[in-house]
């Protein structure tokens, strides 16, 4: 009943007009930066975080507008994916194996109605779940002190590490640099500044902001002047839309089970969508077995990437606002724009402020339907989005980048610790390191040696103490088997190279 | 595999030199039994040695691209750091239709095209910017306009 009274003062904020408009203007953005190649949801919520922070929005409505981004991002992503072969955003890789197939046997509207409403069941879906499970989870959070808190940070850096890349080493080394970064400026136990090299505008530490917005949009446009945005290839024509009920009948079970499978994986601190859309996509391919045709454009190989990804960016949310670590690279964006806000999240999220949390959900289960209406009968509209030539679009992505990092603090410094964190997103990607552990590392080296610190202060400077409850030890085991575990598993869990969110 | 332990060496000597820098940092009387050193210094060595695995185990090499695209890249870097100078004393328009316009010539080399782009951008975000969003950007430099 709790339950029902909370949805009813989260329904009574975002049926408001003003929050409802919010939302509705955050789903149009968000599918048309999730369609555009070159922007996806990551840089895309990166580069409108400083813009909402001037804008002055109120947390509940900033958050609501973002994460309605968030959501359209992951929806937007398949169009480009089906018409032109070329994912609009990372989780969206998947859908091109089977999505721009079907599209070349004429089918694109098919394709594309048959993935919208896959998006709109696992995006439901694990909103609901997230409805269910957060509060439950927030209950628990409340056990958790600086050890476990320590145990539970170094079990985001391991599993991103172990998981989201192909290589430890290089996940590691990404989460020290970001580590590394969040400790200069002054610390704030002993009030003494640190690492700054004697440069007073490192006093202040390093913003996440200016690095998230260098490290995904700014390597963004060098990516593009490397390639002249040749990848932008004329793709499928779409000639009309309708909707294809018998497959959507006959994947009802792909649908629900890719949607378990994503919300799961997008649950897993540092997994995320990516991850969610490709372990949908290979459970229901070995289920179907290899007559199934996997991969020449049947309906099974669309809906499955497509319910996993939404559905595991619905799960993503849940450790971001629970314990305040993010499950995927747009979420630790999410996470950002909450500490800009000077929001904590966490449990006593959930206690002091649930006109934000509920707020939240409620306006994430009106963002679904407003975007199943975007993306089934009004998907033209963003089809004809994807004709904007990279050559005006990526200057305007660095032009609105540069904007909005020199609107936060009006100094020339931030713009150019932005292009070298552009230059480093560059270098890093190339070599195939993945970017993610960075911002993860600048966002919550903070938090984590706070932990530590007042952990050995309550022990006295005792190191068994980190090991001293239940919950700390499971977190210890579970921190270092999902860093060496995928090392066995090789084999298995190989990820197509780029795969960052 | 010589990409992987070029960065990995770089990033080595990077990690001692901050492990270095951090036994520098100074404490003062309101100490913590951990202190301000401690766990700079642990990212500074777990960073060295998975850099070092890079040195040792390198990854197969990456495709670089040709000198003349590294040439294109380091002009936009160029580009972008006279742009965060210029902001400023320049006002919005000028600067940012210029960079604009350079940006959108590297990626699709058509000169006319490009310009069009560069002043069409920089009229239109500031159009948004100024008056849709409220922001207060400076149009033309002060000492111009009085």
């Amino acid at each position: 009943m709790e339950l029902l009274a909370n949805l009813s003062l989260g329904f009574s904020i975002a049926l408001s007009p003003y929050t409802l408009m919010l939302a509705i203007i955050g789903c149009f953005l968000g599918t048309i930066i999730g369609a555009l190649p070159g922007l996806g949801p990551s840089n895309g919520v990166a580069i409108l975080i400083p813009l909402t922070f001037t804008l002055g929005l109120d947390a509940t409505s900033a958050l609501v507008l973002m994460t309605s981004v968030y959501y359209g991002a992951m929806y937007g992503g398949r169009i480009s994916s089906i018409l032109l072969n070329i994912p609009g955003d990372e989780p969206a890789l998947m859908t091109t194996l089977d999505g721009y197939p079907m599209a070349q046997a004429g089918r694109a509207g098919d394709a594309l109605v048959l993935s919208g409403f896959a998006s709109f069941v696992g995006a439901t879906l694990a909103t609901i779940g997230l409805m269910l499970l957060a509060p439950m989870l927030a209950r628990v959070a409340y056990l958790f002190g600086p050890a476990e808190y320590f145990a539970l940070y170094l079990l985001a850096f391991c599993t991103l590490g172990g998981m989201a890349s192909n290589n430890q080493a290089k996940a590691a080394l990404a989460s020290c640099i970001g580590l590394g970064i969040a400790m200069i400026g002054v610390d704030n136990t002993s009030g003494m500044p640190r690492l700054t090299g004697g440069n007073l505008h490192l006093y202040d530490g390093v913003d996440f902001l200016v690095a998230i917005v260098g490290l995904f949009a700014v390597a963004e446009v060098f990516f593009f002047i490397e390639t002249h945005g040749k990848n932008s290839s004329i793709g499928v024509k779409l000639e009309k839309t309708r909707i294809p009920w018998r497959d959507i009948y006959e994947t009802r079970w792909t649908m629900l089970r890719s949607s378990a499978v994503g919300f799961i994986a997008g649950i897993l601190p540092g997994a995320g969508a990516s991850l969610g859309s490709f372990l949908a996509y290979m459970s229901e391919k070995s289920i179907a077995g290899n007559n199934a045709g996997f991969g020449t454009g049947v309906a099974r190989g669309i809906v499955a990437p497509e319910a996993g990804n939404n559905a595991a960016a619905g799960g993503a949310l849940v450790p971001m606002l629970t314990l305040g670590v993010p499950g995927s690279g747009t979420t630790a964006v999410l996470l950002a724009l909450l500490m800009t806000l000077n929001i904590t999240p966490g449990p006593t999220l959930f206690a002091d402020r649930p006109e934000v949390i509920w707020g939240l959900i409620a306006s994430l289960l009106i963002a679904n339907f407003v975007l199943l209406l975007m993306n089934v009968p009004m998907v033209k509209i963003f089809v004809r989005v994807l004709q904007v030539p990279p050559a005006i679009l990526l200057p305007g992505v660095t032009m609105i980048s540069f904007i909005g990092i020199y609107s936060l603090s009006g100094s020339y410094f931030d713009l150019l610790l932005m292009i070298l964190f552009g230059m480093l997103g560059y270098v890093l990607r190339k070599l195939d390191i993945p970017t993610v552990p960075v911002i993860l590392g600048i966002l919550l080296g903070g938090n984590m040696e706070d932990a530590l610190r007042r952990a050995m202060v309550i022990a006295d400077g005792d190191g068994w103490y980190l090991f001293s409850s239940p919950i700390a030890i499971g977190l210890w085991i579970f921190a270092i088997a999902g860093f060496v575990a995928p090392m066995f598993m090789r084999g298995l869990l190989q990820k197509p190279q780029r795969i960052t969110d | 595999m010589t990409s992987d332990r070029i960065f990995g060496l770089v990033a080595a000597l990077l990690a001692l030199a901050y492990i270095v820098s951090a036994t520098q940092i100074q404490t003062s009387f309101l100490s913590d039994p951990v202190g301000p050193k401690v766990f700079p210094i642990i990212i500074g060595v777990i960073g060295a040695i998975s850099a070092m695995f890079l040195v040792f185990r390198p990854d197969p090499e990456p495709q670089w691209p040709v000198a003349r695209t590294f040439a294109a890249l380091g002009l936009a870097v160029i580009v972008l750091v006279a742009y965060a100078y210029a902001l400023k004393p320049l006002g919005f328009l000028v600067p940012t239709a210029v960079v604009a316009a350079i940006l959108s010539y590297q990626i699709s080399p058509r000169a006319r095209y490009a310009a069009i782009t560069g002043v069409s951008l920089s009229v239109g975000l500031f159009l948004i910017f100024r008056f849709a969003l409220g922001l207060g950007l400076v149009a033309f430099p002060r000492w111009l306009v009085g």
